[in-house]
């Protein structure tokens, strides 16, 4: 690739409040985060030419926003988008066709003010062949395929527990999380069931937030204040919608993301400094590892033990507190990213434990649907 | 005259001859004729290897449990009387799964397991929809 048009992250931020926003709308939400990540990127809505944007049409944001762009993509992969659209924007930078990309995505999730249309025909797939059985939604699915890990591999309800507490404890040290009480182990295991095998502190929160993040080439960037972050691999893939179509309970498409990124990205495993792992539930993450190649299939549950992803880990995993415990309004995706250029960025040196001291190369990742689909990225600072 | 208040499945013309056979109490499901595959759900062509050369034949409706899950907690309001249920993908004998409840057990982890044997039950849910439930297999 040309270097000079390799694309880089120059702005990223969420809307001014995150949490409990009762009196903003999604896409008030999602136009206060565009503006915050301009404005950390050192440009304007006018720069803006590539909208890349899922849950709504592009054309409503970019008419909210008041822009008009040239490129856009409304993939929509449900909370694996954001990565996905990462890539997109990034192969759109190179290729000439765009300076400013931005991708935005935020939902009044808990609040539910001005969300998009959702629901689906008696006559689709899953109306015919799920909702008559009172299939609930993605707690159901998910806990599906972790039942039949655990049935597979061996895999414990004390492991998946593991993830919940490592992900609060990266909460304590993150002000603006929205769960920061101490949790143990046994806080989790004794939460009550949602969906067997799942407890509440399994599945994430749902929250009102959005985030955003802009991106433009290496070259232009260097002409701006802000902290370049080089995009540097990308994967992305799906194999099914509806969880009984899929192919293998225990495998997601990570399995394709993962390897497609470290390869376009010429690095490993262990180069991997900080990662951001989507955690719609303890399992996703779980699962993840083993997919993208962290570990092998079925020893997800051995690698996250005794607190190795947690702060002062082996895996600096989540530092933000990720969907469990920091913010989640309903396709999380978006904020993997921006807690990544943050970490590259050097944004918490001030703030001691939560920085991931001279971390240099980052992985993002997000899954969407009922394990459906799945985006992989590499970040890199020099 | 039904007050059943739960979705109900629509179908379509390819799935149709799936619906129609529980209807009669002998489920249908589409079967390869080049790579002899049993799929589901029903489509228009096979998913394994692109053939259209489909065909409906009777299965067994035996099977065995191969994922599940135990429902507390919905927020699907029409199921929340139910709670607990088990939303179960059953592997049937002839290699496809279909996602059903599994009924006439307790919904505990110790009374309804992965790999448990089942059997069909047809629900007749309505004069026009009969849905393929699984009961755990007797003995």
């Amino acid at each position: 690739m040309n270097d000079a048009r390799q694309a880089a992250v120059v702005g990223v931020a969420e809307s001014d409040d995150i949490g409990i926003v009762p009196d903003k709308s999604t896409l008030q939400l999602q136009g206060e985060a565009s503006l915050n990540a301009l404005t950390d990127a050192g440009l304007t809505l006018k720069d803006v030419d590539g909208l890349f944007t899922a849950g709504f049409r592009t054309t409503e944001v970019a008419e909210y926003l008041g822009i008009q762009p040239r490129y856009f993509d409304g993939t929509h992969v449900g909370g694996s988008s954001f990565v996905v659209h990462l890539g997109h924007a990034a192969a759109a930078i190179a290729s000439g066709r765009i300076e400013v990309a931005l991708i935005v995505h935020g939902e009044s999730g808990r609040s539910g003010i001005g969300l998009p249309a959702s629901g689906s025909s008696p006559q689709g797939m899953e109306g015919q062949f799920e909702h008559p059985y009172g299939m609930p939604g993605a707690p159901g699915a998910y806990a599906m395929a972790c039942a039949r890990h655990m049935h597979q591999y061996g895999t414990t309800h004390e492991q998946l527990a593991e993830i919940a507490v490592a992900a609060r404890k990266w909460a304590q040290l993150n002000e603006r999380a929205f769960k920061r009480d101490p949790l143990s182990i046994d806080d989790v295991m004794a939460s009550p069931i949602i969906s067997w095998p799942f407890r509440k502190l399994d599945c994430c929160l749902v929250t009102d937030a959005a985030g955003a993040v802009v991106l433009t080439s290496t070259q232009r960037a260097k002409d701006l204040d802000a902290r370049a972050v080089r995009v540097i691999g990308w994967g992305e893939g799906h194999d099914h919608q509806i969880i009984s179509q899929m192919p293998d309970l225990t495998s997601g498409p990570g399995r394709i993301s993962g390897p497609d990124a470290f390869a376009m990205a010429g690095v490993a495993h262990d180069d991997i400094d900080v990662a951001q792992i989507y955690d719609s539930f303890t399992y996703t993450v779980l699962t993840t590892l083993e997919d993208i190649g962290f570990c092998n299939k079925g020893e997800g549950g051995d690698f996250v033990s005794g607190g190795r992803i947690a702060p002062g880990g082996d895996l600096a995993l989540n530092t933000s507190g990720g969907g469990l415990s920091y913010t989640h309004p309903g396709m999380f995706g978006i904020f993997t990213i921006i807690e990544c250029v943050r970490q590259l960025r050097g944004s918490f040196s001030s703030q001691g434990q939560r920085q991931i001291e001279n971390a240099k190369i980052g992985l993002v990742h997000g899954t969407g649907g009922k394990l459906s689909a799945t985006g992989t990225a590499i970040l890199a600072v020099e | 005259m039904t007050d059943y208040t739960k979705p109900l499945p629509k179908s379509d013309p390819v799935t149709a001859p799936f619906w129609d056979s529980l209807r009669r109490k002998a489920v249908e499901v589409q079967c390869c004729e080049d790579c002899n595959q049993f799929l589901f759900y029903p489509r228009a062509h096979c998913p394994a290897c692109g053939s259209r050369a489909l065909t409906w034949k009777p299965v067994s409706g035996r099977g065995t449990i191969y994922t599940m899950t135990i429902v507390e907690k919905t927020g699907n309001r029409n199921f929340k009387q139910d709670c607990p249920y088990v939303v179960a993908l059953v592997e049937l004998e002839e290699g496809c799964r279909m996602m059903s409840n599994i009924i006439d057990v307790t919904p505990a982890p110790q009374d309804v397991r992965i790999g448990m044997p089942v059997e069909i039950v047809y629900d007749a849910v309505t004069d026009d929809v009969t849905l393929p439930k699984f009961r755990p297999v007797a003995g």
